[in-house]
């Protein structure tokens, strides 16, 4: 703080040592502030080499393959002597896996949420929270082989004609991993929610579901919706659930119960045969990822601005 | 004067609110079996396909092409070491940042970019962090597919929860605790190595725990800078060779890790080899669960013990 105005002073023969101790601890004080601060600035740095690399390598991929190809072609054949480079064919797996995910894990997540938050009990609470997140913790991997050996042949009795590899069965158990992520932001959200609302609604003779319903999920909108924001961002972002059990396939279908690819398993394929650094199958992972950059970063600011636009402040 | 039929119609609401009270209480309790059950269904099948694989030999046998021979020695051991240089890389790192961004940090655009992008940073999907180490670890800097590249990766992908972990756990101390601090004349380093890092440090303790283990359980990133499915050799023992340029070999190593270990033998279409995998799984799972159960016990104990 008062570094540089100390660092000036004149420091005349015969001065106390008080004084040349307040130097050097003021030296020592701004370099060890420099080191921090360098590490809370890597972040930054972080994000720009992830912009870098992967710009830098799509840019290359674009210089092959005209942006129109990319967003329209109906095919994804990199690999093959006739290439087709048509990002619609992974975003259709990504939305389509995405979507199932989303609609077990928002109303699941939701019900969770308001279920812990309005309804149960301090003990049931404290041992669900644990629990949940314990859910989240497992990896995905282990979620990947549960969708491939358990859930699939289970499915396949209920609907013979599902293939081994489909993306319900990913999607399924991945919205089952989303769960916790939904429920305890929402959660979070719910409890924020002052007393004095609940008790003026409880006051008014309203039930625990009215209250719960009209008067405290309106209140937390935007917790809620930057809950369920996440939980996109994650069903998107999905890798190997998607690359264990729903195949590898391109297929350009929004039917869940067909094998497809996405773009994150799409990465992880290439990623496991050996490409040469530079070819253009190498560079197509990397506009691949760019694409999964900026919907997620689309996602995010959409939260950012749901956050701000439906903020209730008490 | 409310006449008897509008009392019978106001009891007849009560009770109708009443039952869809309860109905949703049933509904809530329902959706969070589903949680339940989908875990522990998840963890029997795992248990019963898999534990009777496990056995001294899988632990210490090399994976090999015959199912009932191949073991997970590589792998445990390749976590291990790519979790030492991810816990190296990632635990000064974040806390260094989350001290700065609570003690130090003015109030400015500098530090708002800083949080800003720290939490966009948290949704970024993990899979895209294995591009950025393929493009920039892997050739740029030319680390090659080493267990240096795997843990740097997963140090980036772990950094916000440790940075975000250590700042609760610093805000969650009094801040009568600084001012005495202060007022004994001490200087902003003084106060946080002497008081705020020992105070915060079971809280930061327990998001490196629960960072790391996500990091174990990271099978994507890692695949994406085109690590081994096969290794059959161990990397040289960490530290010991000649001093100087022999110690630091290992982390050049090629290597693989537990769960790509198991998504090996999970694509594989024979019966003994998806055993092989359940085992793994096991115990990858048990290990994630001990150190998120840890943490959970920490975090409980934590809040019961201290009293400000």
């Amino acid at each position: 703080m008062t570094a540089s105005a100390s660092l000036k002073l004149p420091v005349p023969t015969g001065v106390s040592d008080r004084l040349k101790r307040k130097l050097s601890r003021n030296l020592k004080e701004r370099v060890i502030e420099s080191i921090l601060f360098a590490a809370a600035a890597f972040s930054v740095f972080v994000t720009i080499a992830i912009v870098w690399v992967l710009v830098k390598e799509s840019w290359a991929f674009f210089e092959h393959v005209p942006v129109t190809d990319f967003l329209f072609d109906t095919q994804w054949t990199p690999l093959f002597d006739d290439a087709h480079y048509g990002i619609m064919v992974l975003l259709s797996g990504t939305l389509t896996s995405s979507g199932v995910a989303l609609v077990v894990a928002i109303p699941l997540g939701t019900i969770i949420a308001i279920y812990l938050s309005e309804f149960a009990g301090f003990k049931l609470r404290e041992i669900a929270k644990p629990f949940l997140e314990l859910l989240g913790g497992v990896p995905t991997i282990v979620y990947g082989y549960f969708a491939l050996t358990f859930l699939t042949p289970i499915l396949q009795k209920i609907y013979p004609d599902l293939p081994g590899f489909n993306l319900l069965s990913a999607g399924l158990v991945m919205g089952v991993m989303i769960i916790p992520y939904v429920a305890s932001l929402s959660e979070d959200a719910m409890r924020a929610v002052p007393m004095s609302l609940r008790e003026g609604s409880y006051a008014m003779g309203a039930t625990r579901l009215q209250t719960a319903l009209w008067v405290v999920t309106p209140a937390a909108t935007s917790g809620i919706a930057s809950a369920y924001i996440l939980g996109i961002s994650r069903a998107v972002g999905e890798t190997m659930i998607l690359a264990v059990a729903a195949g590898m396939q391109p297929n350009l279908t929004f039917n869940p119960a067909e094998p497809g690819a996405t773009i994150t398993s799409y990465i992880v394929q290439v990623a496991l045969g050996d490409l040469p650094h530079g070819s253009i199958g190498y560079q197509t992972i990397f506009a691949a990822g760019l694409t999964l950059l900026l919907m997620t970063l689309a996602f995010n600011l959409l939260g950012y601005w749901l956050r701000k636009r439906f903020r209730e402040v008490y | 004067m409310l006449k008897a039929a509008d009392l019978g119609a106001i009891r007849a609401i009560i009770t109708r609110a009443k039952r869809w009270d309860l109905f949703f209480a049933v509904l809530g309790l329902l959706s969070l079996m589903v949680g339940v059950l989908t875990f522990t269904v998840l963890f029997l099948d795992m248990a019963i396909q898999g534990v009777p694989r496990l056995s001294l030999d899988f632990f210490t046998n090399f994976p090999s092409r015959r199912a009932e021979n191949a073991g997970i020695l590589s792998a445990w051991v390749g976590t291990i070491l790519v979790m030492l240089v991810t816990a190296l890389a990632a635990v000064p790192l974040g806390v260094a940042a989350g001290v700065y961004l609570e003690e130090y940090a003015p109030k400015n655009w500098i530090t708002d970019i800083i949080e800003i992008n720290i939490s966009n940073l948290a949704g970024i999907p993990s899979i895209v962090y294995g591009l950025l180490a393929l493009g920039l670890f892997v050739y740029y800097f030319g680390f090659g597919q080493s267990i240096l590249s795997a843990g740097l990766t997963l140090a980036l992908l772990i950094l916000p929860v440790i940075i975000v972990a250590t700042r609760e756990s610093i805000r969650a101390i009094p801040q009568s605790i600084h001012e005495g601090s202060y007022a004994c004349g001490a200087t902003t380093w003084q106060t946080v190595s002497d008081h705020i890092l020992p105070y915060s440090s079971a809280g930061i303790l327990t998001g490196v725990i629960i960072g790391m283990a996500r990091a174990i359980g990271e099978t994507a990133p890692i695949i994406t800078i085109g690590a081994l499915t096969f290794i059959a050799f161990l990397p040289p023992m960490p530290f010991a060779g000649d001093p100087a340029a022999g110690m630091f070999e290992w982390i050049f190593a090629p290597f693989t890790v537990m769960p790509i270990q198991m998504f090996n033998w999970t694509s594989r279409p024979e019966a003994a080899f998806t055993v092989n995998a359940a085992a793994a799984g096991f115990v990858l799972v048990f290990m994630t669960l001990a150190m998120n159960g840890l943490a959970i016990y920490l975090r409980y104990h934590l809040r019961k013990n201290i009293k400000w």
